[in-house]
């Protein structure tokens, strides 16, 4: 019901460029992120040259699937990563400052204070046997120099800017007693403690009942809003960024693979993985007995990647040079770059799919499937 | 130094970066077999020991055990001996190890207070001690492993009046319980004038009942989660008759679980045997025990500590090697049921 | 409700061990072979004899005598050591403080050291200083308390002489304990100090390994993401959060270890010749005084079985999603 429905996506997306207006001062530069892992099998790439910025107050989607690096970028980024067998290199500024060589000691006047995070399971991210007030008036109690008392009354105030009825009572309760959605809602209120500058919100909606999803995501959308914070929601699922974002990153393998605002990703994706993703999202105007299309295969092997295109063994659009040469990050507008050798919606991409449905199969063997719900949605617009 | 995760434990880490890089597969845990967990839980272990290559530690508990059982068989046998266990030397009384003034040659572990070649107490001490000990894990692991496959195959209310009188067991602590039951059966020998009922015997008997209701409820939980397999169903739902089930295929698999603890269980029969010594109700000197020897001679602790410090050292590495031996074949066990 | 519910079937099933228990100490005395005041007072004489075989209720029918027995417990009356006519209860009453006195200590010192030591080595599992802990605790859960006993009054009793290496004077639980004067209890500590660390040694070792590993679970799980996101201490992280999900099989272990305490703690007391229940029941095996005995094994069984009801209740505090989900089990 609340699922995102492909009419509204585009509505949202229209009105999304205007949500905030106010001053866009960068507050969050990455550039060039490595975050490799040491295994006992090797080098485990998972987040490999990733660069964005975030101005504040703004929204950045990334979206992937599951293994494709969005959530240890996220925490690459605020450092909350286990630290032995980890390399991290490349560039964080936030607000200036630059945040690479900090360890956990720098970091922790940050963290909470200055951006705090939304963890994906409600179920298992609050502290099962200590009471809801107290987890979040720690925060508070951790950062602010404030009273006790005036941290509890902090708290209540927080429950209840994040729609929790009866919050004086619930603050003595414990989460089990929370259903999934209000323990999401206590989540918010947790990250939202010390008035961060930035927000991640790792697929915050996911474990959550779909009927309140919507609810969640608004309800940040509102905090956020209020309070002129910045947020990077991490997602698998495109449905849940439009509209409520002003940029989205698709990251695939570690890497980022297109990179648009969040009208022109919807309205002119170039990335052939974006329109797999996109195809998955269900939509309301087809017969429903459709069944979703699904992509073929898994995320490709961190340690011993492909060569070439990482999505091509997976890619209806591949050519035998997707196999061979990795495509670069290529910037075809201002703000819209995408990797691929044969883009969606190119005469290029046009031949590739054309030479693939000639032959049944892909340069990689994959068994051809034409792609068309995503072009459907495009001619929509 | 400030990073919380301890994922630097030794098979740890590769499961924390599964789970951030999305390929969290819960293995462990939830899929463990009970009687791995409960062995850990009661013997306070937790079968991290190396799986694949023996450590140096296990090579040490292996070369002293090998050592101690050759030491025991041949002073029992006679093989090799140390000399007359209880001959009295009574000018090299008290003398220590290796002392030169007026010892007897090849005391190498000096005298007891009595003047007795402390070497050959230790070598016949030893057999009075693992004797003791393993016939009481013998007949404690019989009838308590029995009667645990009983209640965990069964279930219902066999299970329930088994576990009940398990419980009812281990609600009188250990120690109390084997100095009670030596007390009595004691007094019943000295009354019957039974020849059957040997002060051996009697610890035997007392440390094995002791032993019962706590592998009766690791042979239970082990043979609970064994029945609920599929290849049991499989077997019982083709009528095969109960013994038959139970012994081709519940035993075989709860076998090792019971043997991987029963190390254990000699372990601690060897120190349940001492603290009886100590108390009084040991095995009956003149034949020695390490326990007695520790017992006889603990009032010249003070004047001639070798005696008592001789004997605890042979109970500390025995208990230590076969604590060793436990964790490694319990953490090998936890590799066959991985495979499984 | 739920819990008054919960608590109803647990107490039903305290009585029944509780039965069972006591059924068992009625038990020792009349297995014993023949005439069991002969094994009792084999040298006393026949108006002795026929006093003590009254007193058992021989010659009655089999449960009329346990339920005698049962009837003369709940009253108080355990029977009455045979060679000076004193009753058992008295003995026990007298001895039984000094017992759990040691144990207390023992418990305080073991936890006060083996918590800190577990979530030490579990924040930094797989370091040095975690590798040596463990290896010590390995080696420590190798010793039995009857050497270590003897190890401590030999080297820090008498060679160092820093403490006593036996005795006892009376402490606060203790009737004869006298109040008023200070240095009363300060000589108590001095006579409890090297038995309680005896005591203590074994069971740091069994709680901080156990400690450790649940530690080191719970420091994978979600919410301790969540609160490091949070920017909370570390020290406020293991003490506060990670501490007390971790402690449940901590305390299971540590009531069901009241057993192998109470089994040390007898042991301990004949070395070290503290008067607590430990050293009379070797006194009674000495002497034959079997009706004494039954009353120090009756007495312990329902201490033992108190505890572990206790236990049982102290989960509902440590963890509050048990006080719905428990009550299924």
């Amino acid at each position: 019901m609340s699922k995102p429905k492909p009419t509204d996506i585009e509505k949202r997306v229209s009105a999304a460029g205007s949500t905030v207006t106010q001053s866009s001062e960068t507050l969050l530069e990455v550039s060039d992120l490595t975050t490799y892992f040491r295994s006992s099998r090797g080098l485990v790439r998972a987040v490999d040259g990733v660069s964005f910025k975030l101005d504040r107050g703004k929204t950045l989607g990334i979206v992937g699937e599951s293994g494709s690096g969005k959530t240890v970028l996220a925490r690459s980024i605020m450092e909350l990563l286990p630290r032995s067998g980890l390399e991290r290199n490349g560039s964080i500024l936030f607000e200036g400052t630059e945040l690479i060589d900090f360890g956990p000691k720098e970091m922790r006047p940050y963290w909470g204070a200055q951006m705090s995070m939304i963890f994906q399971d409600p179920m298992t991210s609050l502290n099962p046997v200590m009471k809801i007030g107290n987890q979040i008036s720690e925060s508070i109690r951790e950062h602010l120099d404030v009273s006790k008392q005036y941290a509890k009354e902090l708290s209540e105030q927080l429950l209840v800017s994040v729609r929790i009825p009866e919050a004086a009572r619930r603050l003595d309760e414990y989460p089990h007693q929370l259903s999934g959605g209000m323990r999401q809602r206590v989540c918010i209120a947790v990250a939202l403690a010390c008035g961060p500058k930035l927000l991640f919100a790792d697929e915050p909606t996911t474990a959550l009942d779909v009927t309140v999803q919507a609810q969640v995501l608004d309800l940040m959308a509102t905090a956020q809003n209020e309070r002129f914070m910045a947020m990077i929601l991490i997602t698998h699922d495109l449905g849940v960024v439009a509209g409520r974002t002003d940029e989205i990153v698709v990251m695939y393998a570690g890497r980022i693979v297109e990179r648009a605002d969040t009208k022109t990703l919807f309205s002119n994706m170039k990335m052939p993985y974006t329109e797999a993703l996109l195809k998955s999202i269900p939509r309301v105007d087809q017969p429903s007995h459709l069944r979703l299309s699904t992509i073929p295969g898994r995320p490709p092997d961190l340690v011993n990647p492909p060569e070439g295109c990482k999505f091509a063994p997976r890619c209806a659009y591949a050519q035998d040079r997707c196999t061979q040469e990795e495509p670069p990050l290529r910037e075809i507008t201002p703000g819209h770059e995408y990797r691929c050798w044969f883009p969606v919606g190119t005469p290029e991409g046009a031949g590739a799919l054309a030479n693939n449905r000639a032959q049944g199969t892909t340069a990689t063997g994959l068994v051809f499937q034409e792609p068309e719900v995503a072009t459907t949605t495009r001619g929509d617009g | 130094m400030e990073d919380l995760r301890p994922d630097a434990v030794p098979g740890g880490s590769g499961s924390a970066m599964e789970e951030i890089v999305g390929e969290s597969i819960n293995r462990g845990l939830l899929g463990a077999p009970a009687e791995i967990s409960i062995a850990a839980i009661e013997t306070g272990g937790e079968g991290e020991s190396s799986r694949h290559k023996l450590s140096l530690g296990a090579k040490f508990a292996i070369g002293w055990m090998v050592f101690v059982i050759l030491f025991a068989i041949f002073a029992k046998l006679g093989i090799i001996t140390w000399g007359d266990p209880n001959e009295s030397f009574t000018r090299c009384a008290r003398r220590g190890p290796f002392s030169k003034e007026g010892s007897v040659s090849g005391f190498l572990a000096g005298c007891d207070s009595n003047g007795r070649n402390m070497m050959a107490r230790l070598a016949l001490g030893a057999w009075s001690s693992l004797y003791v000990a393993i016939g009481a894990i013998i007949l404690g692991f019989t009838i308590g492993g029995t009667l645990g496959v009983i209640a965990g195959y069964f279930g219902g209310k066999v299970d329930t009046f088994l576990t009940g009188l398990f419980n009812i067991f281990l609600s009188i602590p250990g120690v109390v319980l084997a100095l009670a039951l030596v007390a009595f059966l004691q007094g019943s020998a000295e009354q019957a004038q039974d020849a059957i009922l040997s002060p051996e015997l009697i610890l035997i008997i007392a440390i094995g009942v002791v032993s019962i209701p706590l592998v009766g409820r690791i042979a239970r939980a082990s043979a609970l989660s064994w029945t609920q397999r599929e290849f049991v169903l499989a077997a019982r739902s083709q009528g095969a008759k109960h013994r038959r089930v139970i012994i081709k295929e519940v035993l075989p698999n709860v076998l090792p679980a019971i043997f991987s603890i029963s190390l254990l269980g000699v372990a601690i029969a060897i120190v349940v045997e001492g603290t009886l010594a100590i108390l009084g109700v040991g095995i009956k000197p003149p034949t020695p025990s390490w326990g007695n020897i520790i017992a006889t001679d603990r009032g010249n602790l003070f004047t001639s500590p070798h005696i008592v410090f001789e004997a605890s050292m042979m109970i500390f590495f025995t208990v230590l090697s076969l604590n060793m031996l436990g964790d490694v074949i319990r953490s090998r066990f936890d590799v066959r049921e991985g495979v499984l | 409700m739920e819990l008054t519910k919960l608590i109803a079937r647990r107490a039903v099933q305290l009585i029944i061990v509780l039965l069972f228990v006591s059924f068992f100490t009625f038990l020792l005395v009349r297995l014993l072979p023949g005439d069991p005041t002969d094994v009792i007072i084999p040298f006393g004489t026949a108006a002795k004899k026929a006093e003590l075989r009254s007193d058992l209720g021989l010659g009655k029918p089999f449960f009329e005598q346990y339920a005698d027995y049962l009837n003369n417990v709940l009253h108080g009356n355990l029977g009455k050591q045979y060679s000076s006519g004193r009753p058992v209860s008295d003995l026990v009453t007298q001895s039984f403080p000094v017992s759990i006195q040691l144990m207390i200590y023992a418990q305080f010192l073991a936890l006060l050291f083996a918590i800190p030591l577990g979530i030490y080595s579990a924040y930094r599992a797989g370091s040095r200083a975690d590798t040596t802990i463990n290896t010590t605790g390995f080696a420590l859960l190798a010793i039995p308390n009857f050497v270590v006993a003897l190890f401590l009054s030999y080297f820090v009793g008498a060679q160092l002489k820093w403490l006593p290496t036996g005795g006892y004077a009376p402490g606060w639980l203790d009737p004869l304990f006298d109040g008023t004067r200070g240095a009363d209890i300060g000589e108590h500590f001095n006579y409890m100090l090297l038995p309680a660390i005896t005591l203590a040694l074994g069971q740091i070792a069994i709680y901080m390994r156990l400690l450790r590993s649940d530690m080191i679970a719970t420091l994978q799980e979600n919410f301790i993401s969540m609160a490091r996101s949070k920017g909370i201490s570390n020290r406020r992280i293991l003490w506060r959060h990670a501490l007390r999900p971790s402690s449940l099989t901590l305390l299971t272990v540590v009531g069901l270890n009241v057993g192998a305490l109470i089994g040390g703690a007898v042991v301990v007391e004949v070395i070290f010749g503290i008067p607590g229940m430990g050293l009379k029941i070797t006194q009674a095996i000495f002497s034959r005084e079997y009706i004494e005995l039954q009353g120090y094994v009756l007495v312990i069984a329902v201490l033992f079985v108190l505890i572990n009801f206790t236990v049982d209740f102290l989960y509902t505090i440590l963890d509050p999603r048990i006080r719905r989900g428990r009550s299924a089990t």
